[in-house]
């Protein structure tokens, strides 16, 4: 893992001890809350339905133990006990005090965390593959590139006040783990031919009320370019990126409006006129980052272990194996995903008691690696296969054991109506609705990858629209109404869902999903996932359904 | 008359503007210095120019920098203006005047111009402000330079991390 200098540390001080005095401003009433809002979002501190939101930055969605164990104190002494892991990779905190923020920071900062630039119109935390650094099908570590952009972003001086919000995601596996191409960039690492190593430039993607898959407009960056072209993707963005209307803000909405093409004339451009070697970090640099994320020693272990596999006489276990233990990189080695999404409970959340319990688990078995996925669940990337069957009965005696990683109560929901200010609709209750009904692990797994995603407002952080399927909660004269959208899909294989039908009343949600899942299974053929089935058959048959049962 | 606050290396202090700035509307004083909007540059900058006059131009934050570029060489001085404060393309326009122009002379923030912005400002080549918040010199000075690293190369000068390291 990546571990802070001198440098850093003094960064995240001086910029705790700023929003400090920002907030001492706030509370002696210096500066009013109009004021006030710009700079406490730039430290992501939201203002929400009950209570001050702390979203806090996991970057590139990599914890140590410390840093888990952190979390969960703040959740015990911050907040009410426990905390919600996002979209982002990021984990918020949604019951805080103002006056506890400097503290708050304070205490992040001891582990080399902060909560900076994770809300604001400037760069966000970057997203990266939760299996970085433990997969085979990397190509390279895409941890190395994350960190390089999380320095060159952190209080950049250009780029803090762009039209709009901004993320960046890196992946350097052909199965992508990120929605890269659902991002403002997206960045694949290539090799070229010659072995150089380089990177895919997608801009342009984006989810909430226009969304769009984004274009590639390079096929091959030079690795050691990155900075200075992602300095001018950002310049053209920051001056010609729409200011007048918020919906309309994002880059995904200039580059749909000047085509790829033009965009990427007009990003090449201003690269050609750029002092690149000023801006593009040196090799020294790239090297000294890389050494964080060498192999952390691993032991060397036969490929096969015969407690793993005598352990699958439990058919929890086998079944637990089958959804939630992927392959590893090194023999002996396995990733082990945790879902925080037992049916019943809420999509994200996980308790003090539960952080601190993995974070032991951790130390103990993971060489001291946690990683926070996009999907909202948490990952032990390096446990070994002897060691997976202590983890599987710990993670049941703390409830998170559930064995559905990417099945259909696998879903992904965000805060909706429940806390968030923008919401339209509920969005967690309809999750827990959705994942008791499967709550069956037999019919979960007969039913495959199926990947469902709500949302409570059409910002889309639940990312309704890429989701097999995906339900948008909107508000009717005052009802919650919910929208289905099918076919959709944040992978490597990325699309924006259609829409079903008209939206159905909050207590035909749970009876649709149902029916929508019969009818694939009906139609499905060998091997076929939800979304196969549904790319084959188009909205007809799921559409026929569905809206047969409301005459 | 706005209070101006000019940035001298790694001091700050008030500073006495000779400048006017023309309105729209108005006539241009008989004498003196004189801050044009970029449209009555082009129509009357030249003659006030051959007249021995000191010309600076204000641009607002959708006009570029490039319309200004063959006339930097005889402007004192370039204002660009902040409508709002999350308005952030005249953090582009400062670098560009500094990094491919090669402008020496004053980069002036005017508009919505608040310390909690100084930081980025004086990373971006601005030198003179006019806060609108009502901030001191020395309170502008503490917030320009809270922190004691940076990461990337601006147009202030700064050595970045990756620079210090190797050092």
């Amino acid at each position: 893992m990546y571990r802070y200098d001198a440098i850093d540390r003094a960064f995240v001080q001086d910029r705790t001890a700023e929003f400090a005095g920002q907030v001492v401003r706030r509370l002696a009433g210096e500066i009013t809350e109009d004021q006030f809002k710009p700079l406490r979002l730039m430290n992501g501190l939201y203002l929400q339905l009950h209570a001050y939101m702390l979203r806090v930055s996991v970057p590139y969605g990599t914890l140590s133990s410390v840093q888990l164990k952190k979390l969960a104190h703040i959740a015990r002494t911050y907040d009410k006990g426990y905390g919600h892991f996002t979209t982002r990779q990021n984990i918020q905190f949604h019951w805080i005090k103002l006056a506890d923020t400097p503290a708050i920071l304070g205490e992040l900062a001891m582990v080399e965390m902060h909560a900076l630039q994770t809300s604001g119109n400037c760069i966000r935390n970057i997203t990266s593959d939760p299996r970085a650094g433990a997969t085979a099908e990397e190509i390279d570590d895409p941890r190395v590139w994350s960190e390089l952009i999380r320095q060159w972003s952190a209080i950049h001086p250009e780029f803090s006040f762009l039209p709009r919000k901004f993320k960046i995601a890196v992946t350097a596996a052909p199965q992508d783990r990120t929605a890269a191409k659902l991002h403002d960039i997206g960045l694949l690492l290539r090799r070229a031919r010659d072995g150089s190593l380089g990177f895919e430039v997608i801009a342009g993607g984006g989810m909430g009320r226009t969304p769009y898959v984004g274009p590639t407009i390079r096929e091959f960056l030079p690795a050691h370019h990155l900075l200075s072209y992602l300095e001018a993707i950002l310049r053209v963005y920051n001056r010609h990126g729409r200011r007048d209307n918020i919906y309309k803000a994002r880059i995904k909405i200039l580059v749909a409006q000047l085509g790829a093409e033009e965009f990427a004339r007009q990003v090449e451009a201003e690269w050609e006129a750029m002092d690149r070697p000023s801006v593009d970090a040196p090799d020294t640099e790239l090297a000294r980052i890389r050494g964080f994320f060498n192999p952390p020693g691993f032991a060397v272990l036969p490929p096969k272990s015969e407690v793993f596999e005598g352990a699958k006489a439990d058919p929890a276990f086998a079944r637990f194996v089958r959804n939630n233990v992927h392959a590893h990189k090194q023999p002996g080695y396995a990733i082990v995903d945790i879902s925080l999404k037992a049916p019943g409970e809420t999509p994200g959340d996980a308790t003090a008691d539960q952080m601190d319990a993995i974070a032991d688990l951790a130390e103990r078995f993971s060489l001291d690696e946690i990683r926070v996925t996009h999907e909202q669940n948490l990952v032990l990337p390096h446990v070994r296969l002897d060691d997976v069957p202590a983890v599987f009965a710990t993670l049941k005696a703390i409830g998170l054991s559930t064995p559905n990683i990417n099945l259909v109560s696998d879903i992904i929901a965000c805060p909706g109506l429940d806390y968030c200010a923008l919401a339209n609709a509920r969005a967690i209750p309809v999750a827990q609705d959705i994942a008791t009904r499967f709550a069956d692990p037999e019919r979960a797994e007969l039913i495959g990858e199926l990947k469902i995603k709500i949302s409570g407002c059409i910002n889309a952080c639940g990312h309704h629209h890429v989701g097999h399927i995906g339900i948008l909660g909107v508000d009717k004269k005052g009802e919650e109404f919910y929208q289905f959208t099918l076919g959709g899909s944040a992978a490597e294989d990325a699309e924006v869902g259609k829409i079903l039908g008209p939206g159905l009343p909050a207590n035909r949600v749970g009876d649709a999903v149902e029916t929508l899942v019969d009818v694939y299974l009906r139609e499905r053929k060998d091997g076929e996932r939800f979304l196969d089935t549904y790319r084959r058959t188009g909205l007809t048959p799921f559409k026929e359904a569905v809206y047969a049962e409301a005459h | 008359m706005p209070k101006l606050i000019r940035l001298h290396g790694q001091a700050a202090d008030w500073a006495n503007d000779s400048f006017v700035l023309v309105g729209e509307e108005d006539a241009v004083p008989a004498s003196g210095d004189v801050i044009l909007s970029l449209a009555r540059f082009q129509a009357e900058g030249a003659a006030l120019l051959d007249d021995g006059r000191s010309v600076g131009v204000v641009l607002e934050s959708d006009q570029a920098v490039e319309d200004l570029a063959y006339d930097l060489p005889r402007l004192s001085l370039v204002a660009l203006r902040f409508p709002k404060f999350r308005d952030g393309r005249a953090y582009t326009s400062a670098r560009l005047l500094r990094e491919r122009f090669g402008f020496g002379g004053e980069i002036r923030a005017v508009g919505d111009v608040n310390r909690e912005q100084a930081g980025f400002f004086v990373r971006c080549g601005f030198d003179a402000f006019e806060p609108a918040d009502g901030s001191t010199p020395e309170q502008w000075l503490a917030a320009a330079h809270r922190f004691r690293h940076v990461y990337q190369r601006g147009a202030d000068g700064r050595e970045p991390a990756f620079v210090e390291r190797n050092g």
